[in-house]
């Protein structure tokens, strides 16, 4: 089995989250986008440390997911903030801060 | 059998001494009564980075500079300690601002509590409320810590870890204003989306690299670089490890957040970030660039030269149009990102060449200025906390002279006016760009300069030559923490300006990367 495929699966997802953070409106939406592009980090380290055959990569993926993590509670926190205020979390909505 | 890697604590300390304040500033928040956290913290938060400061001299001081530790994830070199002075030292300034409690009649700068939605009864109700929040503080200084890790990576992972750890607390604190909160919360989310987004970038270019080279280990990527050579994986991990490094040092095309940013979050944290997040994330661009990517030059060149442009012309055009104080200041750290590019392009392959020695100079003098510019800001309200509109600054030089002659010096400074430190920061640049061949970069930066100066000046002939408007702005008395970021940033900036000697040479002497 070639790890081409793998690799290749990784960059389509890596690409359908960036493209999905441009072009979402909803803060949730395009924060699973972002998280999405983490995952697809994840699956190529893992493919290399395959290739590679070194466990190098499999740490490096927990690290990436520790990160996730915290990256997580900060975000939700923040999002949450502004929802409770504005009771929306379109990123349109918030457009005070412009030119 | 793993073996244990080599750990020079003594290397470590000031990483060591920031941190631990910020896990103990923790406990403070669990364990010490309300009415105590605030004198505790300050004092916590202080000794962390002061001390952190003072390591770091001795460090350097001492014949134990230069070496690689922490099973070689960490290279404590000339450059790094130089770096991670300055960041210490502009991290203890800006926790002086956090603390100032004279300005706002609510007696901070800081959301009594930031769980609280804004606009409900309970928000009016605290608005006027003497309660502070001290969670700002752990978070500065965990924010502190990151920055002088950043510095220090010699490992792509490491540099990933650091930048969470600088990046996260600072997305948090930025929506933490007491007025207009809500302008302060949107600019936490637009900062934290983008930012996220960029780390994706520099993750997925750390994936890469590391694919390209079996190893995340800076002088492992060179080594490999050197025979495998255009390797198109380890051309396009470089590119996007770039993209990330360039967001966080907000350099055009990748500034769009700077702007909303600087003008939402709390003034004295807008200082911080304007100073100190630009040291590191040089600090990470310069290492990365020379260190693991030195001898792979063109690939990277063409590219650091157009950002370079892009990013000096986008600050000065755009800074022009400004009208609000916050938002002019973040399109003009924007081209003075593009002038410390020009500073990058100043080092050679080999590492000749003055360019890392100028780009550390100027990253001391731009914390500096930047940081005395914003605590100026803090200084002149309105009923509405700060007054930033550039109508409300006019004929202020007629009612608070000395808030006038401040902040003048300190635009003069960043216009890099002769005599001001800005001025030999950007002399050292552009000189450093001349002497390796980049001399139309160095015209570029010229122009974009005299553009700049014009938006600087703008303010300064309002302050002097304008007729104060009747409900114009009030200027507060500070109290001891404010006064004493100013005394310091201000003779730090006429210092460095009439005798920058000596602290050029020393940065000269740190010019040193190991890999």
């Amino acid at each position: 089995m070639t790890i081409s495929y793998y690799l290749v699966l990784a960059a389509i997802l890596f690409t359908i989250g960036a493209v999905g953070v441009l072009v979402r409106r909803n803060a949730i939406v395009v924060f699973m986008c972002i998280e999405l592009m983490l995952n697809s980090v994840n699956l190529t380290l893992v493919t290399f440390a395959r290739a590679g055959g070194t466990v190098d990569g499999q740490i490096m993926a927990f690290f990436v997911m520790v990160v996730a993590a915290a990256e997580v509670v900060i975000g939700l926190a923040i999002i949450m903030s502004i929802y409770r205020t504005r009771r929306s979390a379109s990123v349109d909505d918030a457009n005070l801060l412009k030119y | 059998m793993i073996e244990v890697p080599d750990l020079s604590l003594a290397a470590l300390a000031p990483l060591l001494l920031v941190l631990g304040a910020a896990c103990v500033g923790v406990l403070v928040e669990a364990f010490v009564p309300r009415e105590a956290r605030q004198p505790v913290q300050v004092a916590l938060a202080l000794v962390g980075t002061v001390g952190a400061l003072v390591a770091t001299l001795l460090l350097a001081a001492g014949d134990r500079d230069h070496e690689v530790t922490a099973g070689g994830a960490l290279a404590v070199d000339g450059a790094a300690l130089f770096l991670q002075a300055t960041v210490a030292g502009l991290g203890a300034l800006s926790v002086l601002l956090f603390a100032e409690r004279s300005l706002d009649p609510a007696r901070s700068a800081f959301v009594a509590s930031a769980a609280v939605p804004a606009g409900s009864p309970r928000d009016r109700e605290l608005m006027t409320d003497t309660r502070v929040q001290t969670e700002v503080y752990p978070l500065a200084t965990f924010a502190v810590g990151g920055m002088m890790l950043f510095v220090a990576a010699n490992d792509l992972l490491v540099m990933f870890v650091a930048l969470e750890v600088l990046s996260l607390p600072l997305y948090l604190i930025s929506g933490m204003a007491r007025r207009r909160r809500l302008l302060s919360q949107e600019a936490a989310v637009k900062y934290f989306l983008l930012g996220a987004f960029a780390s994706a970038f520099f993750l997925y270019g750390l994936a890469l690299v590391y694919g390209a080279t079996g190893s995340v280990r800076l002088r492992d990527i060179r080594e490999a670089g050197l025979e495998g050579g255009g390797d198109v994986l380890l051309v396009l991990g470089l590119g996007l490890l770039v993209v990330g490094l360039l967001f966080k040092a907000s350099v055009a095309p990748f500034h769009t957040w700077t702007p909303d940013v600087y003008q939402g979050a709390p003034t004295p944290v807008t200082a911080f970030m304007a100073a100190c997040t630009k040291v590191a994330a040089f600090g990470a661009i310069l290492r990365l660039l020379y260190v693991a990517f030195g001898t792979a030059e063109w690939t990277w060149r063409p590219l650091v030269y157009a950002v370079a442009i892009a990013s000096m012309v986008v600050g000065a055009v755009l800074g022009l149009t400004q009208t609000d104080l916050k938002r002019m200041l973040a399109y003009s750290s924007i081209a003075h990102a593009g002038f410390l590019l020009t500073g990058v392009l100043g080092l050679g392959s080999g590492g000749e060449g003055s360019g890392l020695a100028a780009t550390m100079f100027y990253l001391l003098t731009y914390g500096l200025t930047t940081l005395g510019a914003f605590a100026v800001l803090t200084l002149v309200r309105d009923g509405d906390g700060e007054a930033t509109h550039l109508s409300q600054w006019a004929g202020l030089g007629a009612r608070s002279p000395l808030t006038a002659a401040l902040m003048s010096l300190f635009l003069l400074a960043l216009a890099g006016i002769p005599l001001t430190a800005g001025f030999t920061g950007k002399f050292a640049v552009f000189r450093a760009a001349i002497e390796q061949g980049a001399w139309p970069l160095a015209l570029v930066a010229l122009l974009a300069s005299a553009v700049a100066a014009f938006f600087y000046l703008r303010v300064i002939v309002l302050m002097y030559f304008s007729e104060p408007v009747p409900d114009g702005a009030t200027v507060g008395v500070p109290g001891t923490p404010t006064t004493i970021v100013l005394a310091v940033t201000a003779t730090a900036t006429l210092a460095l300006g009439i005798l920058p000697g000596a602290v050029l040479d020393l940065a000269e002497q740190a010019a040193i990367f190991v890999g």
